[in-house]
């Protein structure tokens, strides 16, 4: 039988004399109380802090259970500190490709936009935040539904929004796995015609897919000519969400 | 062939240096932050040698990370925090004592002897600032009064004054061997030394404070080759040098009279680009130097500071711990509609523009069992919008300025909620530019104008990208009734404080 993992037991005998105490507990209580050197428990409490699930107040630095513990079902981030911490890197992003930058979180019916970079062409652009956007027909969509937490599958209607969507099960089921493989989706003009993106995952604490960014623009800036997304598109993307990710909290 | 231009911004809490490339965009940044010592309530000190430590390693930090050399650099360009205040010792180099930052009071008395005195007038008359512990030149009177034959040593000549950018030339261009020692115009408009019709230093400002002449930097344009580095950058033209917010101003290309910048940051500073003919504001926004280039007439601005607008946010996430993260503020005020009526002025430590009151405290006005904290959140964020609006519409008043657009950078505007009332109550698009360094970019615009870097204003204005633009959509029924309440909050506000005794 595989042996249990010492520090999750301790982190979850941390979480529960946290949530029995009467009020906020000094480190030293808590190391002491569960017989932990300082050290041990400092190391524990800083990642579960991290996480979400203690919270340590900011004058006594006395810690206490956090609100993630109450809100478990509710995975993610908050879309405004995401769109906060992203903001410094989505812009390099619209600087480099030339490209418009869409950063999405998941929910019920689709990827919600949560901030948008115009195209820096100064052609006239009008802010999408909160236009949700179709699980299936749009590489965010795509990314947020492969990857994201909490994500039912879409309705079995495939709607039709240009001739390239796709509308059949099987088609899209395909290429679901190919978007798993391969860690990052495109869209081919399959949302509105003439348009291509590339959208990637953005991870949070622990690797938890918590939303994805995305660039997208004109399809001959997107895609060569045959077939492919443009390397250094999806090089740019791909190194922006991991530099967002890093400010997520996740190591690496 | 020159591959950028290098710009430091030597701020309040750090010091930064980026370089830019033709097409102004970023290359690298490095940063250093420095020590803010309190040894008196309202004293702010800062360690000007410290900064010039800090300042002659960024540039080549910089450098490195972008993997060019000295050689690759055009010209080097200085925005700085203003109106903070460093005296040295010509021959030694070294400062003589902690520089005083633009946030200490401890010049109080002296601001309010020249008030007692019956001087204002002629002093808003001849610098356009209203006497006030924000300015530099007062600052330099309490150093000769306090520092022990400092005065003595002044008036033989021993000692220079200067603001951040005075004292980072003169140590780039060899220090006590041979440094130049100037200062730019949009920072001696900041002194309450300078008149604000010569751009020359006033004597009577010089006699009312008591100044020695022999102390002070000579007025240079913002945009001039002040000198040439020595030492890492040797060989590297000073090309450029401005106050920080009016380096922002000049960052977002607000070229033409009218175009308006707003940096929200813990508060927040309105500039409106007001021409070349000087503004003379009734006392709600101040007049100051926006910008000169060159030997071209010295363009000037109004600006409107607003003490706390992201302060207010910080005070609900620390203070009254409804938020866990400032950026929160933004879900819990979209949890509700509306205000539910309730207004907040964030008054904590008085209102500056345009109501200039240091007896108005904070108050909140308009509860009812029905508000929530939705509603207190969304009134915090609605009062910094409602401040820039107080700001806009004193400008229009006082100096006849409509403004078309407004152009924003700083933290702030990552709040959606807040970028769209502001651009609801002023009525007018409200653009994020895509690089939001404005500070830095504004003076390496500077610098790479004066040495042909970049050819001229119209080269610089086709850089810059909008990387969101907030429309008004409200309805005007709603905007009159709204800054009607606002105002009658604003009355609740004002004269709170009590000197009974």
């Amino acid at each position: 039988m595989t042996r249990s993992i010492q520090s999750v037991e301790r982190a979850t005998a941390i979480l529960r004399l946290l949530a029995g105490a009467a009020g906020p507990l000094r480190l030293s209580e808590v190391a002491g109380t569960l017989g932990l050197a300082k050290p041990t428990a400092f190391g524990i409490i800083r990642t579960l802090r991290d996480a979400g699930f203690v919270h340590q107040d900011h004058v006594t630095s006395d810690y206490s259970l956090g609100d993630g513990v109450r809100h478990l079902h509710r995975a993610g981030i908050d879309p405004h500190d995401l769109r906060s911490l992203a903001m410094n890197w989505a812009d390099a992003l619209a600087s480099r490709t030339r490209l418009e930058v869409l950063i999405a979180v998941p929910q019920r019916d689709g990827a919600r936009i949560v901030h948008h970079v115009f195209r820096p062409d100064d052609s006239d652009q009008d802010l999408r935040v909160d236009e949700v956007l179709p699980f299936h027909a749009t590489a965010l969509g795509k990314v947020v539904l492969a990857f994201a937490a909490g994500i039912a599958s879409p309705s079995p209607e495939l709607d039709g929004y240009t001739r390239r969507t796709l509308t059949r099960r099987a088609a899209f089921d395909v290429e679901m796995t190919r978007v798993r493989e391969r860690g990052w989706a495109d869209e081919h003009g399959e949302f509105t015609p003439g348009v291509g993106a590339v959208s990637v995952p953005l991870r949070g604490f622990g690797g938890l897919g918590v939303g994805a960014v995305a660039v997208s623009g004109p399809l001959e800036r997107v895609f060569h000519s045959v077939g492919a997304p443009r390397d250094e598109v999806v090089a740019a993307t791909v190194e922006t969400a991991a530099a967002i990710s890093r400010s997520l909290g996740v190591r690496g | 062939m020159s591959t950028v231009v290098a710009a430091i911004d030597q701020g309040t809490t750090s010091s930064r240096c980026m370089l830019f490339d033709r097409q102004g965009r970023t290359r690298s940044l490095a940063q250093r932050e420095h020590q803010q010592t309190f040894p008196h309530p309202g004293w702010v000190q800062h360690d000007a040698d410290e900064i010039w430590r800090h300042v002659r390693r960024l540039v080549p930090e910089a450098l490195d990370q972008a993997r060019v050399g000295v050689r690759d650099v055009a010209a080097l360009g200085i925005a700085n925090q203003r109106e903070t205040t460093v005296v040295w010792d010509r021959t030694t180099g070294r400062s003589l004592g902690p520089a005083i930052t633009w946030q200490d009071t401890r010049t109080a008395d002296i601001v309010a002897e020249l008030v007692a005195r019956g001087e204002d007038e002629r002093i808003v008359d001849i610098t356009g600032l209203p006497p006030h512990t924000y300015f530099a030149g007062p600052r330099l009177r309490w150093l000769l009064d306090h520092r022990p034959g400092l005065r003595d040593r002044a008036e033989s000549g021993e000692v220079l004054f200067g603001t951040m950018e005075s004292w980072l030339i003169w140590n780039l261009t060899g220090g006590v061997d041979g440094g130049v020692h100037v200062t730019d115009v949009t920072n001696a408009s900041r002194t309450m030394l300078m008149d604000l019709t010569t751009f020359t230093w006033s004597d009577t400002m010089l006699d009312l404070l008591d100044v020695p002449r022999a102390v002070l930097p000579t007025i240079r344009p913002s945009g001039e080759v002040y000198g040439t580095c020595v030492g890492d950058l040797e060989g590297v033209p000073i090309a450029g040098a401005i106050g920080d917010q009016q380096a922002a101003l000049f960052g977002q290309t607000c070229f033409t009279p009218g175009d308006a910048k707003c940096t929200y940051g813990t508060g927040a500073f309105l500039l409106v680009n007001a021409g070349t003919e000087r503004p003379r504001p009734e006392r709600t926004v101040l007049p100051t130097v926006a910008f000169a280039l060159g030997d071209d007439a010295p363009v000037y601005a109004v600006e409107g500071s607003i003490a706390m607008t992201g302060s207010l946010v910080q005070w609900l996430r620390d203070s009254l711990e409804i938020i866990e993260t400032a950026p929160q503020v933004e879900t819990l005020a979209r949890s509700v509609d509306d205000n539910g009526g309730c207004y907040i002025v964030p008054a904590f430590s008085g209102l500056f523009a345009p109501r200039w009151d240091p007896d108005a405290r904070g108050t909140i006005v308009g509860l009812t069992s029905y508000i929530r904290k939705g509603h207190i959140a969304r009134a915090a964020l609605e009062a910094t919008a409602w401040q820039t609006w107080e700001v806009v519409e004193a400008i229009r008043h006082d100096v006849g300025l409509d403004l078309q657009a407004l152009r924003v950078d700083g933290g702030m505007t990552s709040n959606h909620l807040l970028m769209q009332h502001v651009a609801d109550v002023l009525d007018v698009p409200v653009e994020r530019p895509l690089v939001s360094e404005t500070v830095c970019l504004g003076a390496a615009y500077l610098a790479g104008l004066t040495v042909g870097y970049w050819a001229d204003l119209s080269t610089l204005a086709h850089h810059r990208h909008r990387a969101a633009v907030w429309r008004p959509s409200m309805d005007p029924a709603v905007r009159a009734h709204e800054s009607a309440q606002w105002n009658r909050a604003v009355e609740h506000a004002l004269g709170w404080v009590s000197h009974a005794t």
